[in-house]
């Protein structure tokens, strides 16, 4: 299968005209047409007639000195707003809406002749890490179609898991690449707050909001994050920083480079599975020539009440615009887990409570921040599990909003603190499902984490292995 | 007449767009009033569509320090921008990009003829769209014009120093010829490029303490009106005070119809409106070398120029403020024009009279010498023959004969008695000068 392979190759073999780009898009359709459905990780696909006109199309304008990413096929996150195709958020309250711009991260992609072929199901408005609120139906996990993909960017992360796309764009605000990218057993960047303009993103809370991502292995996410990086002046909290040449980072050795491992993210209270695995992973990036420290990190206690009042006061401000006046539906079509957070965003920014709250969490962010600046001060990155377990039945989340919420317990301060984190494949549980990890890096230090994710993808055959397919 | 005698207690702020190219957060053209079709000079970010991003327009900013710094303010060198929630369909994000707690500027002044009124804070926010509620055929509409939405918008609040409506209009319009002096904005008021908002109370005489109420006069489109609605509140209120009623918390709007404030909303609720720092913008840090820099740009003012004139010219404060108002910002050409003219000894607020009413031409449309040139053309004297001025004074003198004993016992005022009475029986436009000669040598003679 051709989209077994990685960016590199395929641009190699489209170099060396042993393949087409109308073979690689036939094939993204039929994959599609084998399990799209079933898994359910579009909201909409472009027509199959449509692809192969503009395959054809590019075949014919082929050269050698066009992009990596020329003719590849790719999807988004239906939070990214697009010409032509809907952009729902996943939820029906914009079934109908048809953007009359689309996003910088989609304009840059489509720019390199890199080929949307649609648009990903996703908990809608980001609200969720199961992928089983959204009002286009739950995403399926490919490795076992009775258990969630994660979320809230499942939809992609399946896409690329089944082979259906070169690469995919998801989403992170508090763990919402990383989370589905592990329990389908891919590679997931969620990156520096700034690196990637979020024009045109539809905003879940902003301050923690981020675009990245999520492709089989750390080298094909430096292929793309090139493409996507970069300041944008219609996004005034992207960074002006010069972006680095990841793809020629990923070589360069990375011995004597210390790992540091915050107690509060290795105890016992979450799966067993899924602590050992990062364990061994962990004594596998030794081999590497890493060393480890241990780190007291006792803020990251407090992550999940710190996420969750910030997050839920900026989606309360960010959500309501679509208030039955402009979009057709009424406020009532939000799902309950949108609800939820909703009422409870407004609660915490309302007069008389916004003080014990909002401005609480805002405090305690701030120490959060010097929690990891004072680990980076000891380490250059740091690791821990993505998810507390692996992917769970349908249903367990949904009926448990709590454990819902513990799902973001290692992936939502890396957000609040704006760093970049990798989630990578190590390993399955007994029953045969990913378990990820991630690798978390200081600001701005994209390069570094994806060059180690990368030598640990030298050294292990995780992110080569491919559920089954139909 | 009331029982009671109360002083005015009032606050005002004011709105005003300014006449920045672009809008606050966008590139959309700024200009709503001018547009030839609604919903022309839109984008997906003053649409408020689903993923646009504002981007602060660093030209406001600028603008608003700079009147701040006109106003003697205190500027805030880290500032932000906040989300004001609240629900209304003119605002198609359901929150308007406002300034919370860090404004640009705060603690200023304004010197009024009326006494000076010291300025609270200035904050720079996003203007809404624009509701039109109209028939179409049977069919009552609500049609909205979102030209207007998100176009640069100042708030400028000042203390209760008010002191009465008169001392309000006075600040208003001062504050509009600073507005309109510094070139930022064009203050419309017709269109709602300026509102004007007072909070009105009253107090006992003699009361130091606020009250514990205020009426929100809102939605007041003329100077005049403003004094006009103050004044009828002031006696409202006192009425009500008088029979110990309270006066409702409330916004009460002007009907220039029946001369009368009426409820517009009631407010004994004060609207939650969440105030938090709007994440999509990042902080505004301003450097004290940046300030300065600004500062040192700012043009001389108006209010400083006015004083000027009025000690070295003798030129009315209101004359001079009407000037600038309407006529010019560039007051160095008046100064010119004033020198000159005092040197020809010309009276400088006459010159200025007829520059104002049009009777001659502004000096920078023809210069300073043509300016003053026309002005001595139209007020040139004829001369008047000799031989009927004399027999003019000569009867004067004798139909008037109680005025030699006034002239010869020191009373020399009397002159200009005699002057009017000469003159009334000599043609228009006689000289003035030859005439006064004429009635001295006849009265020197009768000595």
């Amino acid at each position: 299968m051709l989209l077994d392979r990685s960016i590199n190759e395929l641009a190699t073999r489209l170099r060396k005209r042993k393949i087409t780009i109308e073979q690689l898009v036939c094939e993204s359709i039929a994959r599609c047409k084998a399990q799209a459905k079933e898994l359910n990780c579009f909201i909409s696909l472009r027509t199959e007639q449509d692809l192969l006109e503009e395959a054809r199309k590019k075949d014919a304008d082929f050269t050698v000195d066009k992009h990596q990413l020329y003719g590849l096929p790719f999807s988004v996150k239906d939070s990214y707003v697009t010409h032509h195709l809907p952009t729902t958020s996943g939820s029906k309250i914009l079934k109908d809406f048809i953007s009359p711009y689309a996003a910088t991260v989609v304009e840059k992609l489509l720019a390199t002749g890199a080929i949307l072929i649609g648009k990903n199901n996703q908990d809608s408005w980001g609200h969720g890490a199961s992928n089983e609120n959204s009002d286009f139906g739950v995403v399926r996990n490919p490795w076992n179609p009775a258990y969630i993909s994660g979320g809230s960017s499942g939809g992609s992360a399946v896409a690329v898991a089944a082979r259906m796309v070169a690469f995919a764009i998801g989403e992170d605000t508090g763990g919402s690449i990383r989370n589905p990218a592990s329990m389908c057993g891919v590679s997931g960047l969620k990156v520096t707050y700034g690196r990637v303009s979020r024009y045109g993103t539809i905003a879940y809370a902003s301050s923690l909001d981020t675009v990245g991502p999520i492709a089989k292995t750390a080298e094909d996410l430096t292929q793309v994050l090139q493409v996507i990086a970069g300041v944008d002046a219609k996004d005034g909290s992207s960074s002006q920083r010069p972006v680095d040449n990841y793809p020629a980072s990923l070589l360069k050795p990375v011995a004597g480079k210390i790992l540091g491992l915050p107690k509060q993210f290795f105890g016992t209270n979450y799966h067993p599975e899924v602590r050992s695995t990062v364990l061994e992973a962990i004594a596998q990036l030794k081999t590497l020539g890493l060393q480890t420290v241990e780190l007291d990190m006792p803020v990251l206690d407090f992550a999940i009440p710190i996420y969750y009042m910030l997050a839920s006061s900026e989606t309360s401000s960010n959500l309501a615009r679509y208030d039955g006046v402009r979009y057709g539906t009424d406020r009532d079509g939000f799902l309950p887990e949108s609800a939820r957070r909703i009422m409870l965003g407004t609660y915490a920014l309302s007069a008389g409570y916004a003080e014990d709250l909002y401005k609480n969490a805002q405090r305690a962010r701030t120490l959060l921040v010097n929690s990891y600046q004072a680990a980076f001060a000891q380490c250059d990155f740091i690791v821990a599990p993505t998810t507390p377990s692996p992917a769970q039945k349908f249903g367990e989340l949904l009926d448990n909003p709590i454990e819902n919420m513990l799902a973001d317990l290692f992936t939502a301060t890396v957000n609040i603190v704006g760093v970049p984190s990798i989630a990578l494949p190590i390993g399955f549980t007994k029953t045969k499902l990913p378990i990820g990890m991630q690798i978390i890096g200081n600001k701005f230090q994209e390069a570094a984490v994806l060059q180690l994710a990368h030598q640990y993808q030298q050294i292990t055959q995780w992110h080569t292995q491919a559920p089954p397919t139909k | 007449m009331t029982k009671n005698t109360y002083q005015l207690v009032c606050g005002m702020e004011v709105h005003a767009e300014l006449k920045t190219k672009s809008k606050m957060f966008c590139g959309c053209k700024n200009d709503p009033f001018h547009a030839p079709k609604p919903n022309i000079y839109t984008c997906p970010v003053c649409l408020g569509l689903p993923g646009a991003l504002p981007v602060a327009n660093e030209q406001a900013i600028e603008w608003t320090i700079k009147l701040g710094l006109a106003l003697g303010c205190q500027i805030n060198l880290f500032s932000k921008f906040d989300r004001k929630h609240y629900f209304y369909p003119d605002l198609p994000k359901g929150y308007q990009i406002s300034q919370y707690d860090l404004p640009f500027c705060y603690d200023g002044k304004l010197e009024t003829e009326l006494g000076s009124v010291r300025i609270r804070r200035i904050h720079l926010e996003e203007d809404t769209g624009k509701l039109l509620h109209k028939r179409i055929g049977d069919e009552p509409v609500s049609l909205i014009d979102f030209n207007r939405s998100g176009v640069p918008l100042i708030e400028i609040v000042t203390e209760p120093d008010i002191s009465s409506a008169k001392h309000a209009t006075a600040y208003s319009k001062q504050l509009r010829t600073l507005l309109r002096y510094l070139d930022i904005a064009d203050c419309d008021m017709e269109q709602g490029g300026m509102r004007l908002e007072a909070n009105v109370s009253l107090r006992p005489i003699g009361e130091t303490r606020l009250p514990n109420y205020k009426t929100e006069l809102k939605n007041i489109n003329s100077f005049r009106f403003l004094e006009q609605a103050i004044e009828f509140e002031v006696d409202r209120q006192a009425v009500l005070l008088d029979d110990e009623q309270p006066v409702s918390q409330e916004t009460r709007g002007w009907n220039s119809v029946k001369q009368e404030t009426y409820l517009q909303r009631s407010k004994e609720d004060a609207e939650d409106y969440r105030y938090f720092p709007d994440p999509d913008i990042p902080p505004i840090r301003c450097s004290e070398k940046q300030i300065e820099n600004w500062r040192n740009e700012l043009p001389q003012l108006p209010e400083k120029i006015i004083l000027h004139w009025k000690n070295k010219y003798d030129i009315s404060i209101q004359l001079a403020s009407q000037l600038f108002d309407t006529y010019t910002r560039d007051s160095l050409i008046y100064s010119e024009l004033f020198e000159q003219a005092s040197a020809a000894t010309i009276v400088p607020e006459i010159v200025l009279k007829n520059i104002l009413s049009k009777k001659v031409s502004t000096p920078q449309e023809v210069g300073v010498k043509q300016s003053l040139q026309q002005f001595k053309n139209m007020t040139q004297s004829d001369t008047v023959d000799d031989v009927q001025l004399q027999s003019v004074v000569k009867q004067v003198l004798i139909d008037n004969p109680d005025i030699l004993l006034k002239y010869f016992t020191g009373q020399k005022q009397v002159l200009g008695y005699i002057m009017g009475q000469v003159l009334s029986q000599l043609p228009k436009k006689s000289d003035p000068v030859q005439v006064r000669a004429a009635i001295i040598t006849e009265l020197e003679q009768k000595k």
